[in-house]
């Protein structure tokens, strides 16, 4: 039986760049499984948020604490960025990339990667060259990427922006089939509407600090702050 | 433009007549050359991609020397081994001064610091690229460094190229450290140095023909075995 790595804690948790304070101080712990949304305006600390919690930041103050030692953490856990990074190889060997170096044997690997690419309607792209992809596929390709080795927790940063409707429905068919194998989900969104699709609870960030959480439902019928109420009447929050 | 169609004519001849010196003197140039290119970019290759990941106290000034290295005049470097090699030279007991390894050992010093910073900025691009990626994957070190090295290898081609286009065009070092010396040291440019001093203007631009076919060849070759046009199988 694997140790799960969720719960995770914040403990006073800061993190400044150039003097500026950009993310904190933040306290909050993140439950085990379900969806939770990471809503509020542009440089309000949505990415820094998530990246930190990836590792991805420096931690200026505070400390964040896995139930599993942070390497271990790390390893069960991926990233989808908001511009998709495609590596410059074939559909195949981008999916097939992240089990090649957790140590799958490369026949597996392959195979794992038919089976994405499959779900994701890639299958007929297998060998087309990844940075040549559309926004949709690239980002599609993205995500299943970062789902193939099954993580326990995966961090998308806006991964809907710029898509259209088509693709992000699919996405969001992908995340809900990830959820319901047990994969957690952080996500950031400006999209309103696909918040309220996907998510369990809600943090909402001003100014690198979470002013609001809690449960979607509560949230999205009666936000308690004023800035999470113009937000959800599409009115402009800075 | 009448000497122009009489070199044309004079490569065109010594072409087809397969002329023994003039493969003699090819061959040597593409020995040379390509292992001078091959010895740099072992040294420069992995070195640039150091200095893209590395993060050094003095990685800057490294990058600047470096990149002021890619103008070592080739006559001064030339003078520099010969002094080096000659008999009264720290390595003159090896007796390499005028034979191809001085050569090759010239076209290194002058190809290397090419195809190291060529490397760097194709390695420093592409790690910016794929940092964040390959630190959420939880990769290793060397598993980051294998993975640039596949992923920019056509960048790492076009490095080595380019120190292939300097080295086979070379003339000044290697005619100070190789002497020119007929059937031992003569190569492509060196020939054509002698025949343009001696006046034979016409053979002088047939071998000028030959090098620049030479290094189209080479460049093509190596553009077709790399598969570096069809990046959609890559």
């Amino acid at each position: 039986m694997v140790t799960p790595i969720l719960p995770v804690s914040l403990s006073d948790v800061v993190v400044k760049r150039r003097g500026k304070t950009l993310l904190g101080p933040l306290d909050l712990t993140v439950p085990s499984g379900g969806c939770t949304i990471v809503m509020g305006p542009n440089g309000s600390g949505k990415t820094t948020f998530l990246r930190t919690l990836h590792g991805l930041e420096r931690l200026n103050q505070g400390a964040i604490t896995w139930s599993v030692p942070v390497e271990a953490a790390r390893s069960r856990q991926t990233f989808v960025f908001q511009t998709p990074i495609m590596m410059r190889r074939s559909v195949r060997d981008n999916l097939a990339f992240p089990l090649l170096v957790s140590g799958a044997s490369r026949a597996e690997a392959l195979r794992s990667a038919q089976d994405w690419a499959d779900r994701i309607g890639l299958e007929n792209a297998l060998e087309r060259y990844a940075p040549r992809l559309s926004g949709g596929e690239k980002q599609k390709l993205a995500l299943a990427r970062a789902l193939i080795s099954t993580p326990d927790v995966v961090f998308l940063d806006e991964p809907c922006a710029n898509l259209d409707g088509q693709s992000t429905r699919e996405i969001e068919m992908i995340l809900k089939e990830a959820q319901a194998s047990g994969t957690r989900i952080l996500m950031s969104t400006h999209d309103v509407g696909q918040a309220k699709r996907l998510a369990d609870d809600v943090l909402f960030f001003m100014h690198g600090e979470i002013i609001e959480s809690g449960n979607a439902a509560a949230f999205f019928a009666a936000p308690k702050t004023p800035q999470a109420s113009a937000l959800l009447r599409g009115d402009i929050v800075e | 433009m009448g000497e122009i169609w009489e070199g044309l004519v004079a490569g065109f001849w010594l072409v087809i007549t397969f002329d023994a010196d003039l493969a003699g003197i090819t061959l040597r140039s593409l020995q040379v050359t390509l292992t001078a290119v091959f010895i740099a970019s072992v040294i420069g290759l992995p070195f640039g991609a150091f200095l893209a990941i590395k993060r050094f106290r003095y990685r800057r000034a490294a990058i600047a020397v470096l990149n002021a290295l890619m103008g070592l005049p080739p006559v001064v470097v030339g003078l520099i081994v010969y002094l080096l090699l000659s008999r009264s030279g720290p390595f003159g007991v090896l007796g390499l001064l005028f034979t191809p390894t001085a050569m090759i050992i010239a076209q290194v010093i002058i190809i290397a610091p090419l195809i190291a910073s060529i490397a760097h900025q194709a390695m420093r691009d592409i790690w910016a690229e794929y940092h964040d990626l390959l630190i959420s994957l939880s990769t290793s070190k060397w598993q980051r460094i294998k993975t640039l090295l596949w992923d920019g290898r056509r960048a790492l081609i076009t490095a080595s190229l380019a120190g292939f286009g300097r080295g086979i065009g070379e003339v000044g070092a290697i005619m100070i450290v190789g002497g020119n010396i007929d059937n031992a040291t003569r190569v492509l440019t060196t020939a054509i140095a002698l025949e343009t001093g001696k006046g034979d203007f016409a053979l002088a631009l047939g071998l000028g023909f030959v090098l620049i076919g030479l290094a189209i060849a080479v460049n093509l070759a190596i553009h077709i075995i790399g598969k570096t046009e069809s990046e959609g199988k890559w």
